[in-house]
């Protein structure tokens, strides 16, 4: 047993930028411990690219997994440890990463850190930190087991510079064996953005919109304008201005973005907990008590019914 | 049919978590405890479908015995029938999968063939005991369900995946299905029912009754190191007519945070 294995997801043969992120930290990681990153692709896509971020092999399983399938992915993903045999496994904390891996954790009988923000190597240990409690607190994660599992959320790790050079690929074909369901149809998102999850840039509104008209007049241009994704509380989400899949917060999206924009948000720890992590954050809101402000990089006291277009404009005038 | 709730108890989300002295674990003094958000969704969903097609509706969950509270106001006070709470100190300290090898265990004691959970619990956030227990019992698993529906054995479900891309997927039961927000609108309990849930059976079980030895809850994950956030830079509030803040702020975003 030997080497960090890398699950590199991809859309559509397009690899996802957290495949890139997750290769650069694990050839760190491998240096510090003296050994090599290998990694994991599920159907077409460019595997020996993979080469030039760090990769020395490359496990491609063959099969159609265009439509996601827990069954699929698990088996897949387990064909392909069996054949890498890898001490640490890392997977970003997408839907597959929440869905197959611990599946694929209990299939090894082992442990997984879930949607770690930073992973470090101490003696020969993998050690992960991870926000708990919705980021209220982080602990270090520790998996006594081998192979070790570990997901890491999106924009933890920066993107690596890619160097020239192939990967071995090696080709893995696997046997279902785990109970199936059916896609019948796959239903596109009403307005295409980048996932809450994934995004670089958020803009949210609160309850201070004061109506579905409202948000949608003003939060929305002002994220397109920025090109970021739309988010909202949970008090905007339950007065049904937005959907509940835009919901920031501990009970809805736990978000990592390098900028977060909170018009007419208070602050709630709910909320709080869900954006926290946000490397940038600009509060806007009339009331100066309002616990945002304590948070937040920038704050601008006043109406965001004034500030939201004119920052709409001038986003629109220098980007 | 038997229909299973894996139900835990957490504390609620206005809960200010800190860590304990010395790092190990959170200090658990003085918080409200509920059973958590999206389990509550799983309790619905589960007290639906008895309502359609008949059946008994049992909760699963991990803890002390003093869950019984919230287990008795948030979970049989709906519409549950019966509860089973796996009591034993180790399952209680052990990780997700040891964990799931007990909730699997006494599901499949109780002839269970649908077993609906909550997509995350608010208190660790790892989002693997559902998946572990769909392992351990061999059973098809669909996450971020917002939508459900069952004919005979046959499930129709929606499930939110990333990007607000909705997957429709059909498949037989049986099955572990994970609540997502948009399930369901869980109802109130009412007097007469939290009266009556007060009788309502509450099985309390050890790691003997399913089977199980402390060695199956040895866990591969240990959690240490326990701290407050990492701390903010103190932020600033910029001062001035609505025109010239934003173009400081717009000036700050690009020149000095250098992130648009």
């Amino acid at each position: 047993m030997s080497g960090i294995l890398v699950f590199a997801e991809h859309e559509s043969g397009t690899f996802k930028k957290t495949a890139y992120e997750l290769l650069g930290k694990a050839s760190e990681l491998a240096a510090s411990l003296g050994t090599s990153v290998s990694a994991v692709v599920l159907g077409d896509a460019p595997a020996s690219e993979l080469g030039g971020f760090g990769a020395s092999t490359v496990y491609q399983v063959a099969g159609d997994f265009s439509a996601y399938s827990t069954a699929s992915t698990t088996d897949a993903l387990a064909a392909a440890v069996a054949q890498a045999s890898p001490d640490v496994i890392l997977a970003p904390a997408s839907f597959a990463g929440k869905d197959a891996l611990p599946r694929l954790t209990a299939r090894l009988n082992s442990g997984m850190g879930s949607e770690c923000t930073d992973l470090r190597v101490e003696g020969s240990t993998v050690i992960g930190r991870r926000p708990m409690y919705a980021g209220k607190v982080y602990a270090d994660v520790v998996v006594n087991r081998s192979p070790a599992l570990f997901t890491v959320r999106a924009n933890s790790f920066a993107q690596p510079t890619p160097a020239g050079g192939g990967a071995e690929v090696v080709a893995v074909s696997f046997s279902a064996t785990t109970p199936a369901v059916t896609v019948t149809e796959a239903k596109a998102p009403e307005a295409v953005s980048v996932d809450l999850t994934e995004a670089e840039r958020i803009v949210s509104g609160g309850r201070s919109l004061k109506s579905g008209e409202q948000f949608d007049a003003v939060i929305r241009p002002l994220g397109a304008a920025l090109g970021a994704t739309v988010g909202a509380s949970r008090a905007a989400v339950d007065a049904g201005y937005a959907s509940h899949s835009e919901q920031v917060g501990q009970t809805g999206k736990t978000v990592n973005p390098t900028l977060y924009i909170a018009c007419g948000i208070s602050g709630a720890i709910q909320h709080l907990a869900g954006m926290r992590t946000s490397k940038v954050i600009v509060a806007i809101n009339k009331d100066p008590e309002a616990p945002i402000f304590e948070h937040a990089t920038y704050g601008i006291v006043a109406d965001l019914f004034e500030v939201c277009p004119a920052l709409e404009a001038e986003f629109k005038s220098v980007l | 049919m038997k229909i299973g709730i894996c139900a835990k108890v957490t504390p609620d989300t206005d809960a200010r978590i800190k860590p304990a002295a010395g790092g190990e674990g959170i200090d658990e003094s003085g918080h409200k405890m509920v059973v958590s958000p999206y389990d509550s969704f799983a309790i619905e969903e589960a007290i639906v479908t008895k309502e359609a097609h008949g059946g008994e509706v049992v909760s699963f969950t991990v803890g002390p015995e003093s869950t019984v509270t919230q287990l008795r106001g948030s979970c049989l006070a709906l519409g549950a029938d019966r509860a089973v709470i796996i009591h034993d100190e180790a399952a209680i300290a052990s990780d997700a999968l040891g964990k799931a090898k007990a909730l699997a265990a006494a599901i499949k004691k109780d002839d269970c063939s649908l077993v609906f959970c909550g997509k995350v619990a608010i208190d660790d956030d790892n989002v693997q005991v559902p998946a572990m227990v769909a392992e351990c019992l061999g059973w098809a698993l669909v996450s971020r369900v917002t939508d459900f529906a069952l004919d005979g054995d046959t499930f129709t479900a929606t499930r939110a995946m990333d990007g607000g891309v909705k997957h429709v997927v059909t498949g037989t039961l049986p099955a572990v299905i994970t609540a997502e927000r948009g399930l369901n609108t869980p109802r109130y309990a009412k007097l007469p029912a939290i009266m009556k849930a007060k009788r309502k059976p509450i099985d309390k079980l050890d790691l003997a009754a399913l089977g199980l030895t402390a060695d199956d809850m040895a866990p591969a994950c240990t959690f240490t190191n326990f701290s407050a956030p990492p701390a903010r830079p103190s932020g600033r509030i910029l001062e001035g007519d609505v025109p010239d803040v934003v173009k400081e702020l717009v000036s700050l975003l690009r020149n000095e945070a250098k992130v648009i």
